[in-house]
């Protein structure tokens, strides 16, 4: 809990730090567009923080991404139906997920060599199945689309961008999973301590290839969210880096990449952050070929602070000689 | 004026007081035996001594100046070096080069092999330990690596050196070869502090017996004093016949028969045993016996590679630790905080991890009001003490760590109960109240199999004993023909 406070309170000092700079930061139009964007990161940053919290890690998520904006575009066009598109690329990014779990836990690879590989290979094939050519849906697909940049009028103008009613949605999903259920505590308990979590009968092999399906899931449905959003995908950049902004969320908002921590919320807020500095450089006139240092920077600080306090709050344990 | 002198030595850990105003002396040319129960604070003090650690007050005198030993390399730099009960040694680098590990001679900014070589070889001489010096460390026995970790420790100059439990690993004849060794170290002047658990060799070997309980010294005996009551009188501080209060136990049905079990580290000895409903039966055997690695097999941990298990009469086939529990097994690892608990999670969610699978439930929903009653129930019956059920199990003290253990397993109920090492690090107060509870237990017919180390533990509590010795069980011994020397007999490999 104490977490999430610190890491709302950096999103905070950064909202009102640019607002109080440039006032438009906060109009009705670049707000929606800060929460449509916080919600299709805060989707993958979800599905990566299961990883991350069994200990694992999941560099193939961009490249996911990038292969279900081929592939979406392209069913479509084939004259497949809506519904047929979306289940048939959700359900490749549920086996891509398996794949990965079982390669881990069977074949006992280390995970960031098996989605390194993949990060590799999901990017090629999709710009081979496409030739490299620009994938969309036209003018066409408008009520498909509204999943993604739809809006909810609200008052005064402001309107809720629909992706983040399903960012709502399963997030609450996955809260409830991850601490409510039997599952959700077996995860965090593997990711403490794999050993001890075997000796207590969890079966660790198919709850970290859970974690994996439940990774490359999410990343699907971001995946169909990003390419029904920019309607122009190009097959070779299309998702870069996207697993590292998902990453940087989930660490950002309490993962710890040793394992066994995180809260969905505390992710959700993790994303935000990002996108907020990513808007605030743009929208303060920044020189975007600095953007990536200062996100860089900003993080670094985060988690120095982080730790610091950690030390300090053990410290003060220590001295009050808790028995 | 003694060599060593340590003075009103304090440290404490969270949730734990390891040493409360410890003396201790060391004269030249002495082998002083430190002796105590697991978590008595030997170890401690003895990190200490060694620069591991720090106490949190107190004073150490070496040739009657006081000195602060801050460091690993400031005790080395004073000649104090410490043989840890696990050896600190590289397997993959020659003899040579782990004698100098750390402080390599060099030539020209290159290292000197030539010197390591002769340098090594007036060590390895020292000791009578006749090996080459760019032999292979993996290539030795582990009683030779052993005497390599004394050679280290000796071309350090070390005038104290410091043995905690070097004979856990080691066959008879190794044994012999270090106590010579030893004889060997005090005709030239070393002063040694050794450490055991075997009182045998204690009266064997030392000069003087130093004896520490829940970290307080409680006693010493000279030369002339030492004998096996007195020492284990003032380790466990009563009547041991109190200490292991035991009734005699009815022996019901089988339990658990193992037939031809063959475990993947020593696959040319298939073990054969049984055990009984309302027994309680100990596993003795040195270090790498293959003691840990028979229970393992047991709780489907590691797959046993051919024979039959029964339990109950009902054959059981484990694919995983599920299947074990299933059947009603428990097992409290040997290792408390790697394998018992996950330290950063509480004393209620530990407790309740392997029965949220039990507890009734809708979906996978976790029933928080059912996990609430099972801490609570495990916080009363084993009287943990701690402030709340949702206190972090890293802040307990390690008798309460060790009770989370049990408790979690108790509230599954279990009919067959592995225990590997169950007093490890634990006070004397938790000790007793474990073997209390290990006696109920077993009155109310649940079948016991629990490994130990710790002699007196195995004489104490066991109705009968298996005895290992290198993967195969050595003998079987009743309760009427235990003693040190019958077990010891069979574990370092003579035959009954």
């Amino acid at each position: 809990m104490k977490k999430i406070l610190g890491i709302f309170g950096l999103l905070v000092a950064v909202f009102l730090l640019t607002w109080a700079i440039e006032a438009k930061f906060a109009s009705a139009y670049n707000l929606q567009n800060i929460i449509r964007w916080t919600s299709l990161f805060g989707i993958i940053s979800i599905g990566v923080a299961f990883v991350i919290i069994t200990g694992g890690i999941d560099l193939s998520i961009g490249s996911l991404i990038g292969l279900v904006g081929c592939i979406l575009p392209m069913l479509l066009v084939d004259g497949h139906s809506a519904p047929v598109a979306l289940f048939a690329v959700f359900a490749l990014s549920l086996l891509v997920g398996l794949i990965h779990g079982l390669l881990i836990t069977r074949v006992q690879l280390q995970p960031f060599v098996v989605t390194l590989c993949g990060l590799l290979f999901y990017r090629g094939l999709g710009r081979w199945i496409t030739h490299d050519q620009v994938q969309g849906f036209g003018s066409g697909y408008e009520s498909l689309r509204v999943l993604a940049i739809g809006k909810i009028p609200l008052f005064g103008g402001f309107s809720l961008p629909v992706p983040f009613v399903l960012l709502v949605l399963l997030g609450i999903l996955a809260a409830v999973f991850l601490n409510r259920t039997i599952w959700g505590r077996y995860l965090l308990a593997l990711g403490r301590n794999e050993e001890a979590a075997r000796y207590s009968g969890i079966q660790i092999e198919r709850m970290k290839v859970l974690a994996y399906v439940i990774c490359s899931g999410t990343a699907g449905i971001g995946g169909i969210l990003f390419a029904l959003d920019v309607n122009s995908i190009q097959p070779a950049a299309h998702g870069n880096f996207y697993e590292l902004y998902a990453i940087a969320a989930a660490v950002l908002g309490g993962c710890s990449l040793r394992g066994g921590e995180g809260s969905i919320l505390g992710v959700i807020i993790g994303a935000a952050v990002m996108r907020v500095l990513y808007n605030a450089i743009n929208v303060l006139g920044i020189p975007t070929q600095l953007e990536f240092a200062i996100i860089g920077i900003v993080i670094l600080t985060g988690v120095i602070a982080d730790e610091l306090i950690r030390r300090l709050a053990a410290r003060r344990r220590a001295e009050r000689g808790e028995v | 004026m003694p060599l060593l002198q340590a003075r009103s030595i304090d440290k404490r850990f969270p949730g734990v007081r390891a040493l409360h105003q410890v003396d201790l002396q060391l004269e030249r040319g002495e082998v002083l035996a430190l002796i105590g129960e697991n978590g008595a604070g030997k170890s401690t003090l003895m990190k200490i001594l060694a620069g591991i650690q720090s106490p949190d007050a107190g004073a150490i005198h070496l040739d009657g100046q006081e000195v602060q030993i801050d460091s690993p390399r400031r005790a080395a730099d004073l000649g104090i070096a410490l043989i840890h009960q696990e050896l600190y040694l590289c397997d993959n680098l020659s003899v040579g080069a782990n004698i100098y590990l750390g402080r390599e001679p060099l030539k020209r900014g290159l290292i000197d092999r030539d010197k390591i070589e002769t340098g090594a070889r007036s060590a390895l001489t020292q000791i009578g330990l006749d090996i080459a010096p760019d032999t292979p460390l993996s290539q030795l026995p582990i009683g030779h690596q052993q005497l390599v970790e004394i050679a280290k420790a000796l071309s350090t100059q070390a005038r104290v050196l410091i043995m905690d439990e070097p004979t856990s690993s080691l066959t008879g004849e190794e044994s012999i070869a270090l106590f010579a060794v030893i004889d060997k170290l005090r005709a030239q002047g070393v002063s040694i502090i050794y450490i055991s658990h075997r009182l045998t060799e204690v009266g064997q070997l030392a000069d003087r017996v130093s004896v520490l309980r829940d970290g307080e010294n409680v006693g010493e005996l000279a030369r002339d004093e030492i004998d096996r009551n007195r020492m284990v009188s003032l380790m466990v501080g009563r009547d041991i016949a109190q200490y292991y209060a035991r009734a005699a136990h009815k022996r019901d049905g089988i339990a658990l028969e193992a037939k031809d079990l063959v475990v993947p580290t020593w696959p040319q000895h298939p073990l054969s045993f049984s055990l009984h409903y309302g027994e309680i039966v100990g596993i003795a055997g040195l270090v790498g016996a293959g003691r840990s690695e028979l229970l393992q097999v047991l709780f489907g941990l590691v797959a046993a590679l051919s024979g039959h298990l029964l339990v109950a009469g009902e054959p059981l086939i484990l694919h995983s630790p599920l299947d074990a529990i299933r059947a009603g097994l428990a097992l409290v690892p040997e290792d408390r905080k790697a394998q018992g608990l996950i330290l950063e999670m509480s004393l209620r969610h530990n407790v309740s991890l392997p029965g949220l699978s039990h507890h009734r439930r809708r979906f996978a929903f976790i029933d928080f009001v059912q996990e609430a009653e099972a801490a609570q129930t495990a916080i009363e019956q084993l009287s943990i003490r701690t402030p709340h059920a949702d206190q972090i199990a890293q802040l307990l003290s390690g008798g309460n760590q060790q009770k989370i253990v049990l408790g979690k397993w108790l509230a599954l109920a279990p009919r067959i109960l592995l225990l590997d090492e169950p007093t490890r690090g634990v006070d004397v107060g938790a000790k007793e109240e474990i073997y209390r509870l290990m006696e109920k237990l077993a009155a109310d017919g649940v079948a016991i199999l629990f490994a130990s180390s710790e002699m007196e533990e195995v004489l104490g509590m066991s109705d009968r004993v298996l005895v290992m010795h290198e993967g195969r069980i050595s003998g079987q011994l009743e309760r009427r023909d235990l003693s040190e020397e019958s077990i010891m007999h069979l574990a370092t490999g003579r035959s009954a």
